[in-house]
């Protein structure tokens, strides 16, 4: 029992600035830049106006005017008993960034770097993505400032998100499928560098997740950091008190920095990151790299990543394809080892199963992603007991994840479905469900082998 | 000392440019590799890079993308390198190991530093170190007497190329054009603006990289550059399927380009 985290709302009423990174974009022993010469002129400009642009009021005024009549923020903080009811009796609040324009936390930092795109004027924007979230808010924030977008997606990932790249294509995006390497998210970074190195003059860079060269781990936190900031204060408003812990799912791990940050130096809330735990880390087939991986370089910037005796980046593996990355961003890293934040798995069954508990519970479709953070809460919440108050980050909504989620409980293949059949929520899916064809539980059933 | 600096000095005297030629290690497999390498060196290659293969090599193109990934798929490591730099050494060339950051830093830096000076390897040159992370790259290059070469890019800032290439030891690479390797049509006039700009800043040698594909090119590039720097080009051969025989064809004739040009700088 840990509910010594009473804060009274006078401690601190506003959240802190990290004091990292260092000038240099090191995060402890974390961060910093890893990349071809070539790219360093131009994530030096970018620096430099992001530093200015932070302090601008100007830039302020129009970021927060954009997040307010555009996203629709502050996105509510919602209590969710009957899904409690499945967690120790711990109270559980849901910070529903699913509830954005465009469906996750995602487009808190695409409305930041598209400005900063428009500022340093270039007139094109890439990025990349997984599950296709970071792919749609950009898409869409070009749309709304007129810039031209190309987005780079791992060909196994197009087909597992394709509701997501009809989305990114009708609102005037290319999208390029990735064929390379495990045609996943890695993969798609690796293309959209690719592209960056030869169009730098031309274009911007619109990085998703709090990973990459500085600036980018530190930017996007900057520009995520909204979520914590609101909730935090939102969860003092109603209960006088700060959470005793504040649960996010950790693929690159803006969602999380975005909820964690706010959070920092309350000491007594923890920090959980759930990580996709795939069929089990001990199987080797999951994408929990902080759990299961060790320090080295990849995608520009020092960090846990999943690695073998060689050097060479491990395959990931999750079926929520916006965790299915290798790599972690190296704030996160840094938590970790300074002992701030704590990193566990969750497999790809136990999210499962909080996915369906939270849609029959309390009518919300989470994300696959967010049903992680779903699943660390229900695990936490036992731990902790009836007193204890989780707040966890319910980063994006599941409509793009309807036909996985169709495939794994076996939905969809009988003419009618009884209710609740194959999302029998007290079962492990993998026995309850009843599955279609060559879709097996346990696996990926987005996708072909 | 500078294995690679003598090796380029000496080129220098004889009035020419040095041919430096990359192929990776492990393609179509670690032998045939290293045989490819060898037959490089008799065609007139001065310098061999030997390529690490990684798994995501962010500054490739499609062709070297595609010769490395069944050589990661199949294991190949850095004891596999050493052995080609040891071949590499014998043929006579100077061997210099190519590699993304992450092989070395698992390897062991101060590791792969002793074990690459014993092989006879004349140091490495590595695409996404930056002197300011270099640190024990640094340390350790200075401790065994490795050459380490930066890269420098027609975006580098004067100040950036003053404190890069005073990080660099046997020469400096010249990034010619922006973007990732692979053949080009023509040679970028960005290409000698930069060796200008770089020899300005510095005394070490500047070799030119990105594009070089035959020899016309490469004495267009040898009228500027203390070498000249060739790998898409032989990797093809190879992804062609015409071994060893194929990649000494394409060393006699870039040797005949670099020595082409007209006058002594």
């Amino acid at each position: 029992m840990t509910t010594s985290a009473v804060h009274p709302p006078e401690d601190r009423l506003e959240p802190a600035r990290p004091t990292w990174p260092d000038a240099t974009g090191h995060f402890g022993v974390f961060g910093g830049r890893f990349v071809p010469e070539a790219l360093i002129a131009a994530l030096d400009e970018l620096t430099e106006a992001y530093e200015a642009m932070r302090v601008d009021p100007a830039f302020l005024a129009e970021f927060a005017a954009l997040q307010r009549d555009y996203t629709g923020r502050p996105s509510p903080v919602t209590e969710v008993p009957r899904f409690a009811g499945h967690c120790g009796g711990a109270r559980v609040l849901l910070k529903r960034e699913d509830l954005n324009h465009t469906g996750s936390h995602k487009i808190n930092n695409v409305l930041g770097q598209a400005l900063l795109t428009k500022r340093i004027g270039k007139k094109r924007v890439i990025a990349e993505t997984g599950a296709g979230q970071h792919g749609v808010a950009t898409a869409t924030a070009a749309a709304l400032m007129g810039l031209s977008c190309t987005v780079y997606m791992g060909e196994q990932d197009t087909r597992r998100q394709a509701l997501n790249v009809a989305r990114m294509r009708l609102l005037g995006a290319e999208v390029i499928p990735v064929t390379t390497g495990s045609r996943t998210l890695k993969d798609a970074i690796n293309e959209a560098f690719r592209d960056w190195v030869t169009n730098v003059e031309t274009t911007n860079y619109v990085f998703g997740t709090v990973a990459g060269p500085h600036p980018f781990p530190a930017m996007v936190r900057d520009f995520q950091r909204v979520i914590g900031d609101e909730a935090r204060g939102q969860v003092l408003e109603r209960e006088g008190r700060l959470p005793d812990a504040v649960l996010a799912c950790v693929g690159g791990g803006s969602n999380a920095i975005g909820i964690f940050t706010a959070f920092v130096p309350d000491e007594g809330v923890r920090l959980v990151g759930l990580e996709a735990g795939g069929d089990g880390v001990g199987t080797g087939r999951h994408a929990a790299t902080i759990t299961g991986g060790a320090p080295g370089v990849l995608h520009g910037a020092r960090s846990y990543l999943l690695q073998d005796d060689n050097g060479q980046t491990i395959e990931s593996h999750s079926i929520s394809a916006g965790l299915d990355y290798p790599g972690v961003g190296p704030e996160h890293s840094h938590l970790h080892d300074i002992g701030r934040a704590e990193y566990s798995p969750v497999t790809d069954a136990e999210a499962m199963e909080a996915f369906a508990l939270l849609c029959r519970t309390e009518g919300i479709i989470p994300a696959i992603e967010s049903a992680h953070a779903l699943a660390g809460a229900m695990k936490l919440g036992r731990e902790l007991g009836p007193d204890a108050l989780l707040l966890v980050n319910l980063s994006g909504r599941g409509d793009k994840d309807v036909e996985t989620a169709s495939r794994w409980f076996g939905l969809g293949d009988r003419e009618s479905v009884e209710p609740g059949a194959g999302m029998d929520t007290d079962q492990h899916p993998t026995e309850g469900a009843v599955t279609n064809g060559d879709a097996v539980p346990g696996q990926d059933a987005g996708s072909p082998a | 000392m500078s294995l690679l600096g003598d090796r380029l000095g000496a080129a220098r005297a004889e009035g020419r440019a040095a041919l430096v030629a990359y192929l990776p290690v492990g393609y179509p497999d670690v032998d045939g590799s290293i045989a490819a390498m060898t037959a490089m060196v008799e065609g007139g290659a001065d310098v061999v890079e030997i390529g690490v293969p990684y798994s995501d090599p962010g500054m490739d193109g499609p062709v070297i993308q595609q010769a490395v990934e069944p050589a990661v798929r199949a294991g190949v490591g850095m004891r596999d390198v050493l052995r080609a730099v040891e071949a590499v050494a014998a043929a006579g060339a100077v061997p210099a190991v190519m590699s993304y950051w992450n092989p070395i830093e698992r390897y062991g830096v101060e590791r792969f530093a002793a074990d690459l000076a014993a092989a006879g390897g004349a140091g490495a040159i590595t695409p996404d170190l930056i002197p300011d992370e270099a640190g024990a790259w640094l340390a350790a290059s200075d401790e065994h007497g490795l050459d380490r070469v930066f890269l420098v890019a027609p975006s580098s800032t004067d100040a950036r190329l003053r404190s890069t290439t005073a990080a660099c030891r046997g020469f400096v690479y010249a990034a010619s054009t922006m973007g990732v390797t692979g053949t080009r049509a023509t040679v970028s006039d960005a290409a000698e603006r930069l060796v200008v700009r770089t020899r300005a800043v510095t005394d070490v040698p500047v070799c030119v990289g990105l594009g070089v594909s035959n020899g016309d090119q490469a004495a267009e590039v040898a009228a500027f550059a203390d070498g000249v720097i060739v790998g898409t080009a032989y990797v093809r051969r190879m992804l062609d399927g015409t071994g060893p025989d194929g990649v000494r064809a394409l060393s006699e004739e870039l040797a005949a380009g670099v020595r082409r040009r007209v006058a002594v700088p």
